[in-house]
């Protein structure tokens, strides 16, 4: 027998001296003591730690118990109460929101003086109630701890504080003595005063010129349009036909096109019409998501995409042919120009290039459709964009060759979003004096003598003229928190005009705008109102108009620039929450997840998947992307489904470097990489691309692409539905001794009985168009933190409402041939050119709700109202719900995300004395270690029913929405009292029963007050919607 | 073993240490408190009986007190030891015509018409009678006015509980009464004790002095009471443990519970403002300073230009009045210290309590208008909110929003009051969001 071989532990044990003897008859060695190391070498041992800790412990026990006496706490009153303001009771102000070519007239929530939200203003009649994301977010914005508190000076490097009066005097002096050109630099002016008040300023100097241009330019649109935007109707228009035009995204005015799309898209049993809407484009815009039918095509196909459509109208009206390249999709077009022909007059054509050449043919095809007067207001174009792209290369080079003696940057950028940037930064240093009124020291105004902060829209007195005839007031909500100045009434004081900008523009609108009659009463209407419409206006001179380009000279250059297309191409798109980056320090819109890829704090390389696999890029691989003209980027890959084969996209509006601690180094800056000839500026161009074999994670809040034929979102063609609405959505059975019964007939628990408020809300998916406004809106109501990149990667992001989206899948389980896991595989994959879907996922407040069960502490109850109610004060964090929930949309709060240092940058609204002015003070500041979620907001229906009892009545419909419901544009969520069978969603209800109306999830019996509509798809090619 | 055991000794020590010093460090608390809410009767007990005095009292009040105090200037002169200055004849013909007098020349009443900028004091129309029993309120007041230290409310900080009322004196005094008697009988007890001590004592040495005792006898002269046995014993270690023990926990949940309550909060105020003055005597309506208790969630704390509409003309001189206008001159507001104090995670309208459910100001905030310095009358806790929502009917005469709700709840619970928990009136988010 082999003797077995004996290891030792150690020496120690081989020796087994009398102390290895000793410790091993101890299974826990003594504590180790402390030894203070730092303490010059002597190995002096200190308290234990624990001991240490345990007295510690004890003396804060101690020391709390001992000081329980609250602090004091002072109330402070107003020493003089201006009449309006009473504590607690919030005013609302109508105003105006316009930048970066966003136009909406606003609603100012104000509580003591603080704006606190921003709503639609139903008064007006373009944006009908309606507010962007931007739009909602900008009172974040308002208190930006970066903005410049003074005005500064610029000396050597350094910027220093200066004081109105010497820097006034200063400017003035250096004006005076300027050698050569004055030029006022800014993006559009929709402004009729603020135009008055430049060109008064500019008839002081010999040579002044004003060059406006925009960062996301439409200046071909413009000039194919004799200077101004064709005043679109969608709401008139029966087929739509879109080549890259994101109208419902940031192209021109959102929310706006949004209202009037929608009117035709609302489907029920006793209309079920609705438009088509083709949409042709390279990458998925949140545009692309929502049309019937969606074409992929290269950038530099548009052209042709857009002559061979006007070749079939032309064909089909008698006009011209001219002489392009076919379009190979041509099944799509052929339909497209169809019905474009068999609706003419309620035809609309719109495309988002930025070549005159593509944008004069879309003129000619909607004359040709007769589109002018119907689907196009010609008595009303559009002046949110004027930006002239040929001027601002002139300025630029005017610049370089050492004219322009002074300039004047109001709202504009270039240094950050012009593609010449450099040839901006080498032109400045030739220019004796540069201001800025730029309200932070952005990438321009750091370059800048001068800077004079401009007040924030919410600071300041202005109109606007968004289109001819529509006028639009703001007036200040909140007195300057800085020492800021209007631009305008810098420009005044400049000129030598004593009167201020409210008293120029009340005599500017006495001398244009009065209609007869007491102007004070009017103009106090106006400011009342936010809005003066019918107005006789001379409308808006823009320098964009240029001699018209003939057809033959459009075709030749469309033929040029299909025949120059090489390699990968790039397109530049914006995104509608970003935008073209204004705003990007606002952490609301940063952390808002893009509508199509869900991705935050980001911007990204966009890749077809075929391009993907072609080179073997995986996700968030770091891609070097190099232009035609040289320049450089590098930035991760997101692989992004209906990416047209062969192109590549990227937003602008990212990397910032001036813009604060939330933008700054915030993905990458992609304005250098757009193209640009003597006519202006393309986004798009040819690229090379190279992986760096570094990875970069990109933050997304969805990475699940498809619902693997489960029955969370339901859709329907209408073709289906026109033909039996009770068959297009599909409920499940549960089965049951008396046959197949619906799921809510078998139940373990007691039906709750509602008698006075049963709170619902009806979601319809066929309306809803994915823009997020419902997520700011929400989170500007409830005081959600934001949590940054980190923790959005982490899935913690801590928003109450979310929208989901769904792609497409060409695989499905009862069709596919493959293997069992193989199928599932599949049916993960979304298609190559998937259809989208959005299902906006709140709490669905179920009446079994399945939180309430599992809550050990009872902090998640049911209230008699139908809510499902989170009591944070109760919370002790267990987390069961969040786990226990279907919809998984319970956040926890993993952090106290106020006063925490760490989440300082990007949650200045919880952590600065500054940001803390935008909290809702009727909602509490979540603490760290609870759940929290909807609340249906439970504030503004006990104020609503507290106004009504205070009136002696039930309270009205549409009285109580929630803040979601509230900023929708498409009026997609409808929120209620289902107990009043007169309300709205009781209505859609009993309309819907049993045809689009059904539950998420209804298998699990959960009862949610939250009901959902099918969405209708109009995308029968083979019947033409007329 | 022994560093061992040290170690686990320490802190026990330690926590038997502080837990000492917690309950004691509250005693000391609950005594203060209790200190402060004595001592106010005193003033208002003395000379109540004289019918007299009392009908001064309230003629003063009604006919006086508008323009004169006391121990201050206000329109007029201060009242205090009037009758000392002045005899009562020239008293009474003061009173009915004063400028009769000022014009027949008499030389007290032109001086005191030319100190007072020539402003004329109406007349009243009182009889002698009337004016007498004035004359002895004042006398009276001015006399204990003298033997109480004098002062402004706010200085006072023996105050506040004039809300403890007749019934809480007398109970106040029959347990004084029980004290004595108890401790009476624990001093004749002791002493009992002693005695027999002493008698027995006595008995053993008489026993002690005799030889022949028998078995029984010796033994009981013998016996030694060992005191060290007692408290060696393990069983009366373990039960005076357990009642330390016990005790120890009973206080320490009485003292959690009470944590971070604030009633009888009684804050000193930068202002020595008196809503007893102004809501009570002046009988001030509530809403004209507090101005949006019946419109919003905050009942609002009136700003200076609220003290102005009167103060412009009413008390200009006096030192607290003094302070506004500093404040105004200034451009700094009044930090008052807030007295009330919800955590922030309750949400508490007023509106919704006053307007909607009729609920007086008093049935929360306690006799305000008895309040010199305001003191939080009600403990504000979840628990006394709950109770008042459980109980409480709610006001639903004449609005529509309850109709279809009271009858509802009429058809299911007969006879049973439709209380605000039977509305909801006790779920979570009714209050919390």
């Amino acid at each position: 027998m082999q003797e077995k071989i004996k290891y030792w532990k150690g020496l120690e044990e081989l020796e087994n001296t009398p102390e290895f003897v000793r410790n091993s008859q101890n299974e826990f060695a003594e504590f180790l003591p402390v030894k203070d190391k730092s303490s010059s070498g002597k190995n002096a041992e200190v308290a234990p730690r624990r001991d240490f800790l345990k007295l510690l412990g004890f003396s804060v026990a101690a020391a709390t118990l001992a000081s329980c006496e609250a602090p004091v706490r002072k109330a402070i009153p107003y020493l003089n109460k201006p009449e309006e303001i009473e504590p607690g009771i919030a005013n609302w102000y109508a105003s105006t929101y316009f930048t970066d070519g966003d136009y909406n007239s606003i609603l100012v929530k104000t509580r003591e003086g603080r704006p606190i939200k921003i709503e639609g203003n139903p008064l007006s009649s373009l944006t009908r109630g309606g507010l962007s994301p931007r739009g909602q977010a900008t009172v974040l914005s308002l208190y930006d701890t970066t903005r410049l508190p003074n005005p500064v000076t610029k000396r050597g490097e350094k910027h220093i504080d200066a004081e109105w009066e010497q820097i006034d005097q200063e400017i003035r002096t250096k004006l005076g003595q300027v050698n050569g050109k004055v030029a006022l630099v800014s993006t559009t002016i929709i402004s009729p005063s603020t135009k008055q008040v430049i060109r008064e300023f500019g008839a002081k100097y010999p040579s002044f010129e004003h060059f406006v241009y925009d960062p996301y330019s439409v200046s071909g649109l413009l000039k194919a349009n004799g200077g101004t935007i064709p005043g679109y109707d969608f709401s008139k228009a029966k087929t739509i036909v879109s080549f890259g035009a994101d109208f419902l995204g940031a192209w021109l005015s959102q929310v706006e096109f949004a209202k009037q799309y929608i009117t035709n898209r609302k489907v029920t049993k006793d209309n079920p019409n609705m438009s088509r809407h083709y949409q042709f484009e390279a990458t998925l815009s949140l545009t692309g998501a929502n049309a019937d039918v969606r074409v992929p095509i290269k950038p530099s196909e548009e052209g042709v995409a857009v002559a061979a459509l006007y070749n079939r109208i032309a064909q089909g009206t008698g006009g011209q042919v001219l002489n392009t390249p076919a379009f190979a999709q041509t099944k799509q077009l052929d339909a497209a120009a169809k019905e474009l022909l068999a609706n003419r007059g309620a035809a609309l054509v719109v495309s988002g290039s930025n070549d005159v050449a593509v944008q004069t043919l879309v003129r000619d095809i909607n004359r040709m459709l007769g589109s002018e007067g119907t689907t196009i207001n010609t008595a009303a174009p559009i002046y949110t964009k004027q930006g002239d792209d040929t001027q601002m290369i002139r300025f630029i080079n005017e610049m370089n060759a050492g004219t322009v003696g002074a300039v004047i940057f109001y709202n504009a950028n270039p240094v950050y979003n012009h593609p010449l940037a450099d040839k901006v930064v080498s032109g400045l240093k030739k220019v004796g004096v540069k201001i800025s009124f730029a309200d932070r020291i952005d990438e321009t105004a750091v370059l800048a003598d001068y800077i004079t902060p401009d007040h924030h829209p919410l600071e300041s007195w202005n109109d606007f003229e968004p289109r001819r005839g529509y006028l639009s007031l703001a007036q200040p909500t909140i007195s300057p928190l800085f020492k800021t100045r209007q631009a305008q009434d810098s420009l005044l004081a400049w000129s030598g005009n004593n009167t201020s900008y409210y008293d120029y523009l009340r005599n500017h609108w006495r001398a244009n705008f009065a209609k007869g009659g007491d102007f004070n009463a009017a103009w106090d209407k106006a400011v009342h109102d936010g809005v003066l419409e019918g107005v006789t206006s001379a409308g808006q001179t823009t320098t964009a108009t240029v001699a018209p380009m003939t057809m033959a000279a459009a075709a030749v250059a469309i033929n040029q620039t299909a025949r120059n297309s090489k390699g990968i191409e790039l397109a530049i798109y914006q995104k509608s929450s970003i935008g073209s980056g204004v705003e990007a320090n606002n952490p609301w819109l940063q952390e808002l997840s893009d509508p199509i890829s869900r991705a935050t704090w980001d911007n990204y390389l966009a890749i077809p998947r075929s391009l993907a696999k072609e080179m073997d890029i995986q996700q968030n691989d770091l891609i070097r992307v190099t232009a035609g003209n040289g320049k450089t980027i590098e930035l991760p890959a997101l692989i992004q489904p209906g990416q047209a084969r062969g192109t590549v996209a990227i937003a602008v509006g990212y990397g910032r470097t001036h813009a604060g601690p939330v933008a700054n180094l915030v993905g990458v800056n992609v304005y250098p990489l757009a193209a640009t000839n003597q006519n202006g500026v393309l986004y798009i161009n040819s690229v090379k691309l190279e992986k760096t074999g570094a990875e970069k994670v990109i933050a997304q809040t969805q990475t699940h692409h498809t619902i693997m034929d489960r029955n969370v979102v339901q859709e329907a063609s209408l073709d289906a539905y026109r033909k039996n609405p009770k068959e297009v959505t599909e409920y499940i059975k549960v089965a049951t001794p008396d046959g197949p019964q619906s799921p809510s007939k078998v139940s373990l628990w007691y039906d709750y009985e509602y008698k006075n408020h049963h709170w619902g809300m009806v979601i319809d998916l066929n309306s809803c168009i994915g823009c997020g406004s419902c997520v700011v809106g929400c989170a500007s109501e409830n005081n959600t933190p934001i949590v940054g990149k980190q923790e959005v990667l982490n899935r913690r992001e801590m928003f109450w409402m979310r929208i989901d989206r769904y792609y497409s899948s060409d695989t499905h389980k009862d069709t596919s041939n493959l293997g069992t896991i193989e199928t599932y595989q599949a049916m993960e994959e979304p298609s190559e050119n998937p259809q989208v879907i959005f299902q906006p996922m709140l709490c669905q407040h179920c009446n079994h709700a399945p939180c309430e069960t599992v809550c050990p502490v009872l902090a998640t109850t049911h209230s008699s109202e139908g809510l499902n109610q989170m009591t944070y004060n109760r919370c002790v964090g267990t987390r069961y719900c969040a786990n226990n929930c279907p919809y998984k949309v319970r956040r926890f709060n993993w952090f106290a995300y106020y006063d925490n240092e760490k989440f300082a940058a990007q949650n200045y609204q919880m952590n600065s004395d500054l940001g803390r002015m935008v909290l809702n003070p009727d909602v509490t500041v979540r603490a760290r270690g609870v759940i929290e979620k909807c609340s249906f907001c439970v504030q503004r229906i006990q104020a609503g029913k507290l106004e009504a009892k205070k009136e002696k009545r039930r309270p009205k419909d549409g009285e109580i929405v929630t803040a979601c419901a509230q900023s929708c544009p498409t009026n997609a969520i409808i929120f209620g009292d289902m107990k009043d069978p007169n309300s709205q969603v009781s209505q859609i209800l009993r309309r819907e029963d049993g045809e689009r109306a059904f539950h998420v999830l209804e298998e699990l019996n959960v009862q949610p007050n939250v009901t959902y509509l099918t969405k209708i798809r109009n995308n029968n090619l083979t019947t033409t919607n007329a | 073993m022994i560093s061992c055991k040290s170690n686990k000794l320490y802190p026990f020590l330690l926590t038997l240490l502080l837990s000492f010093f917690t309950v004691f460090s509250s005693f000391a608390q609950g005594e203060e408190a209790s200190v402060s809410k004595d001592g106010v009767t005193a003033g208002a007990a003395s000379g109540a009986g004289d019918a007299q005095v009392q009908a001064g009292a309230a003629l003063f009040k009604n006919n006086c007190a508008s323009c004169h105090a006391l121990n201050e200037k206000l329109v007029g002169p201060a009242l205090k030891d009037v009758h000392k200055k002045h005899p009562l004849p020239w008293l009474i013909s003061w009173i009915r015509n004063s400028s009769k007098m000022v014009q027949s020349g008499d030389k007290a009443a032109v001086a005191i018409f030319n100190e007072y900028d020539k402003q004329q004091m109406p007349s009243f129309a009182l009889s002698d009678e009337e004016i007498t029993s004035i004359v002895k309120y004042i006398e009276v007041e001015s006399a204990t006015a003298a033997t109480a230290p004098t002062g402004t409310p706010a200085n006072d900080q023996a105050a506040p509980a004039a809300t403890d009322g007749p019934g809480g004196a007398g109970a106040g005094d029959a347990s004084n009464y029980l004290h004595v008697i108890l401790i009476a009988l624990i001093v004749i007890l002791i002493v009992m004790v002693i005695v027999l001590l002493i008698i027995a004592n006595l008995m053993k040495d008489y026993l002690r002095g005799k030889k022949d005792l028998d078995g029984n006898d010796l033994e009981l002269v013998d016996q030694r009471f060992d005191f060290s046995k007692v408290y060696k014993s393990r069983a009366v270690q373990v039960i005076v443990g357990l009642i330390f023990v016990v005790v120890l926990t009973d206080i320490a949940i009485e003292e959690t519970y009470g944590v971070g309550l604030q009633q009888g909060y009684q804050p000193r105020q930068p202002i020595a403002f008196s809503h007893k003055l102004h809501a009570g005597e002046h009988q001030i309506d509530c809403n004209y300073c507090h101005t949006s208790v019946y419109k919003s969630r905050s009942a609002n704390i009136p700003s200076a230009n609220i003290c102005m509409n009167c103060h412009s003309q009413i008390k200009k001189e006096s030192p607290e009045i003094r302070k506004i206008y500093t404040a105004i001159e200034k451009n700094r507001p009044i930090e008052w210290v807030r007295v009330h104090n919800l955590p922030d995670l309750a949400y508490f309208n007023h509106s919704q309590h006053t307007k909607v459910g009729g609920i007086e100001c008093q049935t929360c905030h306690g006799p305000i208008e008895t309040m010199d310095v305001v003191y939080q009358f009600s403990p504000l806790t979840m628990g006394w909110c709950i109770n008042c929502h459980r109980e409480q009917p709610l006001n639903t005469e004449g609005n529509k929003y309850y109709d279809n709700l009271v009858k509802i709840h009429d058809e299911v619970n007969k006879g049973a009051a439709f209380t605000v928990s039977s509305n909801g009136g006790t779920e979570c988010s009714k209050c919390h969001y």
